[in-house]
């Protein structure tokens, strides 16, 4: 079946979901963000009593609120795809997605959306403590509705805390701590939360930096720079924590994102990490496209010393993921394609025996899903098994796109908590707004954190294909055979109304911010 | 108390001078999504071609076992 799978639905598929989930997550991060910023300055005001302070939370609470409103919403989106464009894969984790995406949604959403009510609503209405509440527990809302989403996004790294239930072809939870506490999950939260802080700083310093530019609402751009700042630093500081442990649970559990990331093709002890680096795609006389370096400046001991905090640790390259190195005690993905057809061909002679009443056949097999051993060398490579007969270079993801991704994010990441400090120094020393060429430069690093966090999607995305869930389902298995024309209808209506949504966004935002903190 | 939180929603948008745009634009976005979108081009296609959890099962199974 497989081998008459059109390819072309595939990456339709993907695309569209790939697209889905970008438009998605322009609105996400400077939610996540802007919401704690809100939240601080508000708590400004409630104990200062000051009413600059006031007119200050206002007016970001008000982009707040638009961003809010017009991102809501987007994600339902993504859901509808799981029930069409990816039925097969939708049935197969339905249990675990399950739990996580109802919490979500009954927690999660209704905390957020009713405080949300009462923090724009809620000016002279009701008590100022009670008010300001309502604010911090939106933020609290936004965050903890993130978790769930990002808990289930985990899974898909690293299933783990659950079974297979060979008779229904779903997985089902068997322990829901170790789910929402796997370390994938949790790094996965603090890294993207602390990363959409990041963004709302930089947005808020961007912002401010056009009023001090136009010498207009100057004690304004001020006072949000320095909130901003302070948050900023903190939130580059914590980002760059989090993506450094992020890195560390990669480079074991994803050994070949890992390998992608970093274009290592041939593993080695004391690896060097490229700071900087192009790529050539080589070709010639190889089994497989090769990405080779046309220039590169490397840190030594680095790539090693971040993986296994000691130089001496082997980093696994392409080439001992796909033909093994017995050295290293790394099997090959032909080894792990065997293993995976056999644990196939068990589930299928499982139906099988179930079908014809065959008692025995089906006890004796269905034990199997039970042993552990037997799980460990079979079914943990379940997805490899969709790879028999067919090109090894299917199981390799986008070298290219997972390199160049990967050191787009890290540069522009360190750029943002270098150039928080510098906004935040100057600040204190109540000289920004002093050098014009700064306030260039913030306003021109404004949208950059949304291609930093973009790209960061894209290398865990892209990196861990072509497993939809890590090593158990492949991306050609979990799609809906629909025709990729149905799907390129889709993407198109998608593309169209993402586009003038993404423009309306845009208009009102720059509206209201010409406006300035006194416009109605 | 209902009465209290109606009003206290009810007078929150209409005093949202900026809001009337935004709400156009939610109010289509939503339309979009829930009226054109799910009815027409995103069915569940598990819930919309099987009559029970164990058809569906069945035909998953089929599709992780026939590769």
């Amino acid at each position: 079946m497989l081998d008459s799978i059109d390819m072309s639905l595939v990456d339709w598929s993907r695309g569209q979901f790939a697209l889905t989930a970008m438009f998605h997550w322009i609105f996400v991060p400077l939610t996540l963000g802007l919401s704690f910023i809100v939240a601080f300055m508000h708590t400004i005001y409630v104990r200062t009593g000051n009413e600059e302070w006031k007119q200050i939370t206002k007016f970001w609470m008000k982009l707040f609120g638009i961003n809010f409103a017009i991102g809501v919403s987007t994600g339902i989106i993504l859901e509808f795809e799981f029930g069409t464009n990816w039925s097969n894969y939708s049935w197969f984790v339905g249990d675990i997605f399950g739990a996580p995406l109802a919490i979500e949604g009954i927690l999660a959403f209704f905390l957020e959306s009713t405080f949300v009510a009462i923090m724009f609503f809620g000016w002279n209405k009701v008590s100022k403590r009670f008010h300001l509440t309502a604010t911090w527990l939106t933020a609290f809302g936004a965050s903890l509705s993130a978790i769930w989403i990002l808990v289930a996004n985990a899974w898909m790294q690293k299933p783990v805390g659950t079974a297979f239930n060979p008779e229904t072809a779903r997985n089902e939870m068997t322990n829901f701590w170790d789910i929402l506490f796997s370390d994938m999950a949790v790094n996965k939260f603090l890294h993207t939360i602390t990363s959409s802080f990041l963004l709302a700083s930089i947005f808020v310093i961007g912002v401010s930096a056009w009023f001090l530019l136009r010498k207009r609402e100057v004690l304004f751009a001020k006072r949000s720079t320095i909130v901003a700042s302070v948050f900023g630093v903190i939130a580059g500081i914590a980002t760059i924590f989090t993506g450094d442990t992020s890195a560390r649970i990669v480079g074991r559990e994803q050994p070949m994102k890992f390998a992608a990331m970093e274009a290592l093709y041939d593993g080695q002890t004391h690896a060097p990490l490229v700071a900087i680096g192009a790529l050539r795609t080589d070709t010639a006389g190889l089994p497989m496209p090769r990405e080779d370096f046309i220039f590169k400046f490397e840190i030594p001991n680095a790539l090693s010393y971040m993986v296994f905090l000691t130089p001496s640790g082997f980093i696994p390259g392409i080439t001992d993921l796909v033909y093994g190195n017995e050295e290293q005690g790394i099997i090959s993905y032909e080894e792990k394609i065997e293993r995976g057809a056999v644990a196939i061909q068990t589930l299928k002679e499982l139906k099988r025996a179930k079908e014809r009443g065959d008692e025995a056949t089906y006890t004796a097999l269905r034990k199997k899903f039970d042993d552990p051993q037997w799980l460990k060398e079979y079914y943990q490579h379940f997805g490899y098994g969709y790879y028999k007969g067919r090109e090894l270079k299917e199981l390799i993801p986008n070298v290219k796109m997972s390199f160049y991704s990967f050191h787009i994010m890290v540069m522009l990441g360190t750029h943002f908590l270098i150039f928080s400090i510098i906004a935040l120094w100057l600040s204190l020393k109540n000289r920004w707004g002093n050098h014009k060429w700064l306030l260039w430069v913030a306003i021109l690093t404004l949208p950059m954190p949304w291609i930093a966090s973009q790209t960061g999607w894209l290398v865990a995305e892209m990196g861990r294909q072509p497993w939809v869930v890590y090593e158990l389902m492949p991306n050609i298995t979990a799609v809906t055979r629909l025709t990729p024309g149905a799907v390129q209808l889709t993407f198109w209506i998608f593309l169209a109304t993402f586009t003038v949504l993404f423009i309306a966004e845009i208009k009102i935002l720059a509206t209201q911010i010409k406006k300035g903190p006194g416009g109605k | 108390m209902f009465k209290n939180v109606f009003r206290f929603y009810y007078e929150g948008f209409r005093s949202m001078t900026w809001g009337r745009k935004l709400w156009g634009i939610i109010l289509i976005k939503l339309f979009i999504m829930f009226a054109i979108l799910r009815l027409f081009f995103f069915p569940d296609i598990l819930q919309k071609e099987f009559n029970s959890d164990e058809e569906r099962s069945n035909y998953v199974l089929e599709q992780l076992t026939n590769p």
